[in-house]
């Protein structure tokens, strides 16, 4: 039984795997059998070989480190902002009325559209970067967190007033552990898409250090070797994030646990 | 389970339900249509006062208006840009290539989508890549396409298509995917064909899922085709707000940034439109 189990899995770890080992292999004839002399077709190797020089002398990881940073603050940032306007507006009609339909009418912009106003503004040093990446973070917190707290079913804010709660004890207590999912769904569309804004910001203002900028430098300079790493780490970090957000979030909601099916 | 909360909610709030029901419905839908008029009139102030703000800033030049032009002066240059065919020319060329890459991702999109959802055997062989793909954002992959293509049309088209298609499939996968198998086998009691258990039941069932994709995809089609305009382009509305930027002549960006902001907004509603008339049979049932 095992071994059959383990051979279809085996199977299909290799029909995965066909198609990048293919590629791989035609990139690799490519340049082996000389059937082109550009440049962009470097050797597998060498992306590998500078993989190396650039993480032993530093380079690649003072550059992850900044745009790291800059994704975490403008993450961090534009999520509180979020969190605490969507409360807000969860928990006042009359708020909701008087800005609700502004902040919407915001969000319809696509996001990169603010970098030109936002570089006129703040610069085109960390400050507007920042910026720019709280806005990016800020809309999906904001979305879910006013949405998960307008689904709090009504029954518990009922017995919650029924026991008397304070106002902050039903906020505390009642209303935004029931809008925990709903307010981490838009926390990990955050993080996403902080990502996303980091690598624009860092295309479009240019001045500073950063996997964006990485990959700017090797594409002006056709360096494919260095944009191939570029792509290959962007992929990582993009990964990692997903990784670290599942964990959280699942550490956090763990008192949920079964509660769905016994309802 | 629903009926103890039913039964509980009835216990709790009877007085708040009775009086809806003894009143005659015209005076429910009066008082609906007065909780509207409110809700529009309550819109109105925050926006006003943050215009008003803006007004007074620039009229007493708290900021230079390089920074920050009068509302006056963006309403005017939209009308210009208007008037000039400038502004209507690069939407136009946004648009279409929109439109283009939209279409070729949607349909590239769906296939794989269908192929990987009805398919184990197609499912295993790209399934993992598709994945290692995705982990990339599109942005990611501007400088290694900007390589491979040129920063010609191709270089947008292929970018926007990728953007929409990767939503679109793996909706369309995740969709067909989960389509309850007692469908299916309701679907082989009745002896469908083949053909007809993918057109009766099989879509239908993972339709919402797909258009969901659909609609995914269409925003960041949106969101591509501003990034690829602002970085490589020499027309369209990305670029028309790159050349206000450049000259330091705000009001062009304002109005530019206004118009991508509609015609986003436009594009999803026409969304859903489509949307509200396709699925009009899942009312039937009900």
């Amino acid at each position: 039984m095992t071994t059959v189990v383990t051979t279809l899995e085996l199977r299909r770890i290799l029909r995965g795997a066909t198609l990048p080992a293919l590629l791989l292999a035609w990139w690799w004839a490519m340049f082996h059998f000389h059937w082109t002399d550009t440049v962009m077709f470097v050797p597998i190797a060498k992306v590998w070989d500078t993989a190396v020089r650039m993480s032993s002398s530093g380079q690649l990881w003072i550059s992850l480190g900044a745009s790291l940073a800059r994704d975490l603050a403008g993450f961090t940032l534009g999520s509180l902002v979020g969190l605490a306007a969507g409360t807000a507006l969860g928990l006042s009609r009359l708020l909701e009325n008087l800005v609700g339909p502004s902040l919407h009418t915001v969000k319809q912009v696509s996001l990169f559209a603010w970098i030109p106003l936002i570089s006129v503004w703040f610069g085109l040093g960390d400050t507007a970067k920042v910026v720019f990446l709280s806005l990016a973070a800020f809309f999906p917190v904001l979305l879910n967190t006013f949405e998960g707290i307008r689904s709090v079913p009504r029954e518990l804010i009922e017995v919650a007033r029924s026991f008397a709660f304070t106002r902050s004890q039903m906020l505390l207590r009642v209303v935004l552990p029931a809008a925990l999912p709903s307010i981490f769904t838009g926390i990990h569309l955050a993080l996403i898409y902080a990502w996303l804004a980091t690598l624009g910001a860092e295309y479009l203002l240019t001045s500073g250090i950063g996997i964006g900028n990485l990959l700017t430098d090797g594409r002006e300079h056709l360096w494919m070797d260095q944009v191939l790493l570029g792509v290959a780490v962007v992929g990582l970090v993009g990964f990692a994030l997903n990784l670290v957000a599942g964990a959280i979030e699942r550490h956090l909601l763990r008192w949920r646990g079964g509660s769905a099916g016994q309802y | 389970m629903n009926t103890t909360a039913a039964r509980l909610r009835a216990a709790l709030a009877p007085a708040a339900r009775e009086p809806d029901k003894a009143r005659p419905r015209r005076a429910r839908r009066l008082r609906l249509e007065r909780a509207t008029l409110v809700r529009f009139a309550l819109s109105w102030p925050f926006p006003l006062a943050l215009l008003l703000t803006w007004y007074l800033a620039s009229a007493f030049e708290w900021l230079p208006p390089q920074i920050l032009p009068p509302p006056a002066m963006v309403v005017s240059t939209f009308v210009e840009l208007v008037q000039s065919g400038e502004l209507g020319d690069n939407l136009w060329i946004s648009l279409w290539r929109v439109l283009v890459g939209f279409a070729a991702g949607g349909a590239a999109g769906l296939a794989l989508g269908i192929a990987m959802g009805l398919s184990p055997r197609i499912r295993d062989y790209l399934y993992p890549s598709f994945r290692l793909v995705a982990q990339v954002p599109s942005v990611g992959w501007l400088p290694l396409l900007m390589m491979l293509v040129g920063i010609g049309e191709a270089l947008k088209i292929i970018l926007i298509a990728k953007a929409a298609g990767m939503p679109i499939a793996m909706n369309t996968y995740k969709g067909l995917e989960g389509v309850s198998t007692r469908f299916i086998e309701v679907a082989r009691v009745y002896r469908f064909t083949r053909w007809q258990l993918l057109t009766k039941v099989v879509l239908p069932a993972a339709f919402p899922q797909i258009w969901n994709g659909i609609r995914y995809g269409l925003t960041h089609a949106w969101l591509a085709l501003v990034a690829v305009e602002l970085l490589a382009s020499s027309e369209g509305l990305g670029f028309l707000i790159v050349y206000g930027r450049q000259l330091y002549q705000l009001d062009v960006v304002m109005a530019a940034v206004a118009v991508v902001g509609a015609f986003g907004y436009a594009l999803d509603k026409l969304l859903a439109l489509i949307e509200a008339r396709l699925l009009r049979w899942r009312r039937d049932g009900f």
